[in-house]
């Protein structure tokens, strides 16, 4: 199978038997097994045969497969059933997942089949996976960058076409920047969208899973069948998740309005990305589209306030991590020492966040902190919804820069959490939103985001594939 | 905002953190720094906090289901004997 086949391809394929999951696995994992990137922590080698067979004769039986036989690379913070689900951290190196998140569940009703668990940083703390335990992936656009993060495994496989499809998860931007480092496609869902049982915690008011592709298609056929409400998270919305793929190829620009927030817009951000914002927004202008200037005043914030309420939440989700019921345990006399030796196992940026967040919640500082920031947050959502009076999407830079050399910030952890300056608002305001590929400077791709309101997928779906139908995914490698 | 070596030692205690002498120095440095950052949201008023997910959240009968397999999550635990997780003294 070309390693490019798009995961829409592919199904249609082995649903009319012109080929079998098994030879697509096959693909699959030998290309996988050629990847040089460090993208996945582990492989399922005999586990996805096996899961492809059994594809194949629910096929035979006639069942029709949304993703008959689709490779997926899931993130290692994801849940997978009898095997490994690491987090990038030796605290759960030996852990074996005695159950599926709801997303692979659906996954595998839809006869998807994972092949392997990827690269991140630790607990998803990171935009670059230089902070997971088993070192970081390499960009496949240039062995010496980053692969962006923390979704940096995911993306790499993708853009290096080891898998069609991949699941990410981002609490700050940990899907869209990688897509943007790698030239993939990455997707942030509303807050709610996608169920969480199976996601490792992280900061649990903003994290959700999210989708990564090739192509616009790919990534809303895969959210397609991984989102909807679910008894086992309270947090999933009831709405019914409705058609994202059918029909989008067809939308027009005409009687659309598009916001650029100006904010996004100002110092720091790369001429070469702010071009490719211009020429996005003239190509919605040139088919019709009202483009209007907006303003999101308080976005500038959106990293402080990340810093304080998502590290808060970090610090409260990792407690758990105490050495007794499942994971690592440092050897120790008494348990007060076995806790502190068995935390000292965290890498630098979990001990870092876990820090700020007991600093920020801790008597005397609450107020000043946590209580200001969620108080900004506010704010924030606010901003958003006076915009949605006036546009249908916001299309913004998804990061300021290209992809940064590997270690280039590992030494400063204020500068990389700025990263995340144009990704975190989404997630504070809990809308969807998506990095297309757009252009890219010297063979490094640029990524442009468009974002909506809370529910709004199918919107962004159809603005993103207006837009990709220009810039062919992929053609910046 | 200036964080001093007890600070952050006092931190690692609530957060059940055992830091090396290096660590304390470096988040000493770092944490201040971050915090010096995050300090831009001063001259916001308080007020309205907001969580997200507002509309929905539907409430579910409260039923007891089985656990089908409780010994795969005691396999998870590194020292479970008797049913019961095992650790190291709590008390002298």
């Amino acid at each position: 199978m070309n390693p490019a086949a798009s995961a829409t391809v592919i199904s249609a394929k082995v649903r009319s038997g012109e080929t079998s999951a098994i030879d697509v696995v096959d693909g699959a994992l030998a290309r996988v097994a050629a990847l040089d990137l460090n993208a996945f922590i582990s492989v399922r080698t005999e586990a996805a045969r096996t899961d492809a067979a059994e594809v194949d004769r629910r096929v035979a039986e006639g069942e029709s497969l949304a993703l008959a036989g689709v490779p997926v690379a899931l993130k290692d913070n994801i849940a997978l059933r009898d095997g490994p689900t690491t987090c990038g951290s030796r605290l759960l190196e030996p852990y074996v997942s005695p159950y599926d998140a709801t997303v692979v569940t659906r996954l595998k009703a839809a006869g998807a089949i994972v092949v392997g668990k990827t690269n991140l940083d630790e607990f998803a703390m990171g935009s670059s996976t230089e902070n997971s335990a088993f070192g970081p992936t390499r960009n496949p656009h240039d062995r010496d960058r980053v692969a962006g993060g923390s979704s940096g495994g995911s993306a790499a496989a993708v853009a290096a076409g080891a898998v069609p499809v991949a699941l990410g998860s981002s609490t700050g931007g940990s899907v869209r920047q990688p897509a943007a480092f790698c030239g993939v496609v990455g997707v942030k869902p509303t807050y709610g969208r996608v169920s969480r049982y199976g996601l490792v915690a992280f900061g649990s008011s903003f994290d959700q899973i999210g989708t990564l592709a090739t192509s616009v298609e790919d990534a809303a056929r895969l959210l397609e069948v991984v989102a909807g409400s679910d008894s086992s998270d309270a947090t999933t919305r009831p709405e019914p998740v409705g058609e994202l793929t059918a029909g989008i190829d067809s939308w027009e620009p005409r009687a659309a309005r598009i916001g650029w927030p100006k904010e996004y817009f100002a110092t720091g951000l790369d001429p070469e990305i702010r071009r490719a914002c211009e020429t996005a927004l003239e190509r919605l202008a040139a088919g019709g589209a009202e483009i209007v200037e907006v303003s999101l005043p308080h976005s500038e914030r959106g990293v402080a306030v990340y810093y304080i309420v998502a590290i808060a939440e970090a610090s409260s989700n990792l407690a758990r991590y105490d050495g007794v019921r499942y994971g690592f345990r440092a050897p120790a006399d008494d348990l007060q020492s076995m806790y502190f030796r068995t935390r000292a196992a965290f890498g630098a940026e979990v001990k870092r966040r876990i820090m700020l967040g007991t600093y920020v919640l801790s008597a005397g500082y609450y107020e000043a902190f946590y209580g200001k920031g969620t108080a900004v947050r506010a704010r924030i959502t606010a901003d958003f919804d006076a915009v949605w009076e006036h546009v249908d999407a916001l299309l913004a830079p998804t990061t300021p820069t290209p992809a940064f050399r590997i270690g280039e910030k590992v030494e400063d952890p204020l500068e990389m959490y700025l990263n995340d300056i144009y990704t975190v608002s989404a997630n504070l305001a809990g809308i969807p939103a998506i990095s297309i590929p757009y252009g890219a400077i010297d063979g490094l791709p640029i990524g442009v985001q468009l974002m909506g309101p809370p529910l709004s997928e199918r919107r962004l779906f159809e603005v993103a594939g207006f837009l990709e139908a220009d810039v062919a995914p992929g053609s910046t490698a | 905002m200036k964080i001093t070596p007890e600070e952050v030692r006092h931190i690692a205690r609530l957060a059940r953190l055992e830091l090396t002498a290096d660590e304390v120095t470096r988040f000493q440095v770092e944490l201040s720094q971050i915090l010096d950052y995050v300090a831009q949201l001063e001259d916001i008023e308080s007020g309205a906090s907001a969580e997200p997910p507002p509309p929905g959240q539907p409430l579910r009968q409260d039923v007891v289901e089985p656990c089908a397999d409780p010994s795969a999550l005691h396999r998870q635990a590194p020292d479970f004997v008797d049913g019961q997780f095992r650790v190291p003294r709590v008390v002298e």
